[in-house]
């Protein structure tokens, strides 16, 4: 089948969505953005037809006769699991091969004990990824970045302290290779590692007949031709991939587009990314009307939650629930990534709350974003918010009593729990135009090969200069 | 991409860069020659009274934005930063300061005579007073003010004519005779007047050779270079007049040819966005800032910030005939002096007289007196002109306030939205 793909490579993260010729979205991706972008985009391309051929499954699945919707379902989610298990087991292999080879490289900086317990460690990884990956369990992160990098800290400040070893000794390595790890692109045989994926799971309820039927539908699945027949980029990375210059189109572009394809009624949004925020008008027609955005300076973006939750020792996703339990919000007013770590201490130190400190940086952030907003010609009608940022409950908290507060309480506040994806949404929307107005382009980037990273230049903060 | 110094230069290029050469070497040798040297400002600058007086102009604005081309403007303005002045202050004035405290090399490379007179002829922006008080503290010089009142109704009435005729006459020509030690020649300034006339007539022809399709030049980053002769040193001389005359030729084959305007990789082919700018442009960023345009063949075909030093386009021509009303209506007239109405008027003409698909606003940081109302502006064109407009930001000499990925990325979706609009206006 033809899939039309849209690819959004942001700063922190990289989102791809795939679209069949009706416009119905058939698979979506994301992967973090790490410092190579060609892979990034690979990556995201690829978690996105996973994403698809997974959903075709489910379709296979559920129309099967023997099965029933719910059962399905939960079959699937098993599978998924095992699969992503599957992939993981397949990272850490080739994670486990390099830290060795850098500790034998570096003889002066390693030895026996060092090498054992670094061994012992990834072993641990292997033996405990299951859990990581079980229906229950609720993961902080798809990326194999975070669940690899969190499940070594933590193994390695253990048997640092219990076998008396500097904990830098056994950190380095993995350092180094996560970097080499993540940019390097793994061809993906998607029957293959579905297949075993299947059998780790246990099939043998199924019966010798279910068994193959579920081979089968794997074969089908795995086999499917996908063919892309036309891509646009955006995102901050945008300029810096070998895009074809037909093929790119400005994240407000298509933001707007997106956000305006999922809630028609849409007529303003609000973005914010992990270095930007964009207050944006539509019309009827999704199509962008005006816009302002954040200056050369990124206070007050995504970037500036990660860095309170950097200093906070907290997971991003954690910082939302935790403001939410304030009952005395702070009163601040900078937003300034550069002066929040001070801030943050001081106010800690003056016996302030965390959960006070943070909705009170909820809000600061927010009321920059109502400025933009303002900006760009204020909220009358339907309003969408999108963006990493939109995943944090406090944020959306703060956003709707601040939009309540300046345009009244009539207005539909829409964010959807795919909103990160609106960017990418767009983009496959503009791909589609392209390939029905007989100009499509195509995405070729080389695998894993070099590719530069754009400058983070962003004016005059003495923290990005 | 076709390096800068290899694209041929048109025999008016050539002409300009000697004349400025010419008035630097003037400069640089002033003293021994005995020529005293007059600071002033741009917009509402007297320079046929500096010239009618055999006085050297020097445009502190102009030796700012040379520094910022130049890539020198950081280093001055880290230097007026370590000497007090803060961070938000006007960027021309920290870089114009740090480059006297730097020995006050001009932008040949030849050391800036000191002034004898600071003329400081006010034309609505109230910086330039507080600049040429701290000139005034590190020269030790005289300085002579010429009050021009605000046209806050759109209009210059008798009374603000007099006004400005009165201080010409009681304050700043004894001034200026007192230090030149010389009686004001009138028939001089006459002839003067009469030139400056003949240049402001073939300035107005080549804007509006934008009217053309394509347009033959550009009229912000290109006009920032034709503007150069009449905002300095030249107006009301021989040199200004040939040097227009031939631009102006130049263009008229331009368009006989059917050729778009240069950019900094050589012509545009084809043009695909006319846009009117409001604004001045980035002086640290500046090719790059103007690639950006010209690599998306958006070509500016009229820009407010190139009529700073005069509204000629709007009829305004320096007169023989009563050559010091005639320096009044220029100062009062002034694009620096006029309301937020009366510049969106203006803008609302040159978006409709050049049929233009957008309109931009480059916002700087540092220039509160400009920046101020310009979001104002920018909607209340929308609802006048039906016409979209854009909205970045960056700075006049100051590096640190150009975001290249920022200004880059407004811009290009700018002009996407543009093309969304023609796209949409196509298919209905």
């Amino acid at each position: 089948m033809r899939v039309f793909v849209g690819i959004d490579l942001g700063s922190t993260t990289t989102k791809a969505v795939l679209l069949d010729e009706n416009g119905q979205i058939v698979g979506r991706g994301i992967t973090n953005s790490r410092s190579n972008y060609e892979v990034a985009c690979t990556v995201a391309r690829d978690e996105a037809t996973t994403s698809a051929r997974f959903n075709f499954l489910t379709r296979a699945l559920q129309e099967s006769k023997e099965s029933n919707a719910h059962a399905a379902r939960s079959f699937e989610l098993s599978l998924l699991g095992a699969f992503r298990l599957e992939l993981y087991l397949a990272e850490l292999s080739a994670l486990r091969e390099r830290m060795l080879e850098l500790l034998e490289g570096a003889r002066a900086r390693s030895n026996a004990s060092i090498h054992e317990a670094v061994s012992d460690i990834l072993s641990e990884m292997e033996q405990t990824a299951p859990s990581l990956f079980s229906q229950t369990e609720e993961r902080k992160s798809d990326f194999f970045r975070d669940l690899a990098g969190s499940a070594f800290l933590s193994a390695a400040e253990r048997i640092s302290h219990t076998r008396g070893l500097r904990f830098e000794a056994l950190v380095w390595p993995f350092d180094r290779a996560i970097l080499e790890i993540e940019t390097e692109v793994r061809a993906l045989d998607f029957q293959s590692v579905l297949s075993r994926a299947a059998r780790r799971i246990g099939v043998d309820e199924l019966g010798r007949e279910g068994q193959d039927a579920l081979a089968l539908v794997i074969e089908q699945i795995g086999k499917r031709h996908l063919e892309e027949a036309s891509f646009v980029g955006t995102g901050y990375g945008r300029q810096t991939l070998p895009f074809p210059k037909a093929a790119v189109r400005s994240e407000i572009l298509c933001h707007g587009r997106g956000a305006h394809y999922v809630f028609p009624d849409t007529r303003t949004l609000l973005d914010i990314g992990g270095q930007d925020t964009k207050a944006i008008q539509v019309n009827e027609h999704g199509v962008v009307t005006s816009f302002q955005m954040n200056d050369r300076c990124a206070a007050g973006c995504g970037r500036y939650l990660g860095y309170i939750a950097e200093e906070l020792s907290l997971g991003l996703h954690e910082l939302g629930p935790l403001a939410l339990k304030s009952s005395n919000p702070a009163r601040i007013n900078s937003t300034c990534t550069v002066f929040a770590g001070a801030e943050l201490r001081e106010r800690l130190g003056m016996g302030e709350h965390r959960e006070d400190i943070l909705a009170g940086l909820h809000r600061a952030i927010m009321l920059r974003a109502m400025s933009l907003l303002a900006r760009s010609g204020g909220v009358s009608q339907e309003f969408t918010f999108t963006g990493g940022v939109c995943k944090n409950e406090m944020a959306c908290r703060v956003l709707r009593e601040l939009v309540d507060e300046t345009y009244g309480k009539h207005l539909t506040i829409n964010i959807h729990p795919d909103s990160i994806y609106m960017g990418a949404l767009g983009a496959a929307l503009f791909a589609l135009d392209d390939w029905r107005a007989g100009r499509p382009q195509l995405l070729r980037v080389s695998q894993g090969g070099p590719s530069a990273v754009p400058e983070r230049e962003t004016g005059a903060c003495v923290n990005c200069a | 991409m076709t390096s800068e110094a290899a694209l041929p230069k048109d025999s008016s290029q050539k002409r300009q860069k000697q004349m400025i050469a010419d008035h630097f070497d003037r400069l640089a040798r002033a003293k021994e020659d005995g020529r005293k040297v007059v600071y002033t400002f741009v917009p509402g600058n007297l320079t046929e009274l500096i010239g009618a007086f055999g006085f050297l102009p020097v445009l502190p604005e102009i030796n700012a934005l040379q520094s910022g081309m130049r890539g020198k403007s950081g280093g001055y303005i880290s230097e007026a930063e370590r000497a007090g002045h803060s961070e938000d202050v006007c960027s021309y004035v920290k870089c114009d300061f740090g480059m006297l405290k730097s020995g006050n090399i001009g932008p040949t490379g030849k050391p800036l005579p000191k002034p004898d007179l600071l003329l400081l002829s006010y034309t609505g922006c109230f910086t330039f007073m507080k600049w040429f008080e701290i000139l005034r503290q590190e020269y030790r010089c005289p300085v002579v003010m010429l009050h021009v009142p605000y046209q806050a109704d759109g209009r210059i009435s008798d009374e603000m004519r007099k006004y400005v005729v009165q201080q010409l006459v009681s304050e700043v020509i004894p001034t200026m005779e007192r230090i030149s030690g010389r009686k004001l020649d009138e028939a001089d300034l006459e002839e003067r007047m009469r030139l400056s006339a003949r240049a402001e007539d073939a300035l107005v022809d080549v804007w509006e050779s934008a009217r053309h399709r394509p347009s033959p030049i550009d009229g912000y980053f290109g006009g920032v270079y034709y503007i150069g002769p009449i905002f300095s040193a030249f107006r009301g001389t021989t040199d200004a007049v040939l040097y227009y005359q031939e631009l102006a030729a130049e263009v008229d084959e331009r368009i006989a040819r059917g050729d778009g305007p240069m950019t900094p990789d050589g012509p545009m082919p084809s043009e695909r966005y006319r846009l009117v700018v409001e604004g001045p442009p980035n002086w640290t960023n500046f090719n790059e800032f103007w690639r950006m345009f010209s690599r998306e063949r958006a070509v500016v075909v009229a820009s407010t910030y190139t009529r700073v030093g005069g509204l000629y386009d709007l009829g305004f021509r320096h007169s023989p005939a009563d050559p010091l009303s005639s320096l009044a209506d220029y100062c009062l007239g002034c694009y620096t002096n006029r309301s937020l109405p009366d510049r969106v008027k203006l803008l609302e003409k040159y978006i409709r007289d050049y049929k233009a698909d957008g309109f931009l606003i480059n916002s700087v940081k540092s220039c509160n007196s400009f920046s101020a109302g310009q979001l104002l502006m920018l909607r209340e064109l929308e609802k006048r002109t039906g016409v979209p407009g854009g909205f970045i930001e960056s700075d006049l000499v100051d590096p640190r306030y150009f975001g290249r990925a920022n200004v880059e990325n407004r811009l290009q979706s700018y002009l996407q939205m543009l093309e969304s609009h023609r796209s949409a206006r196509a298919a209905s």
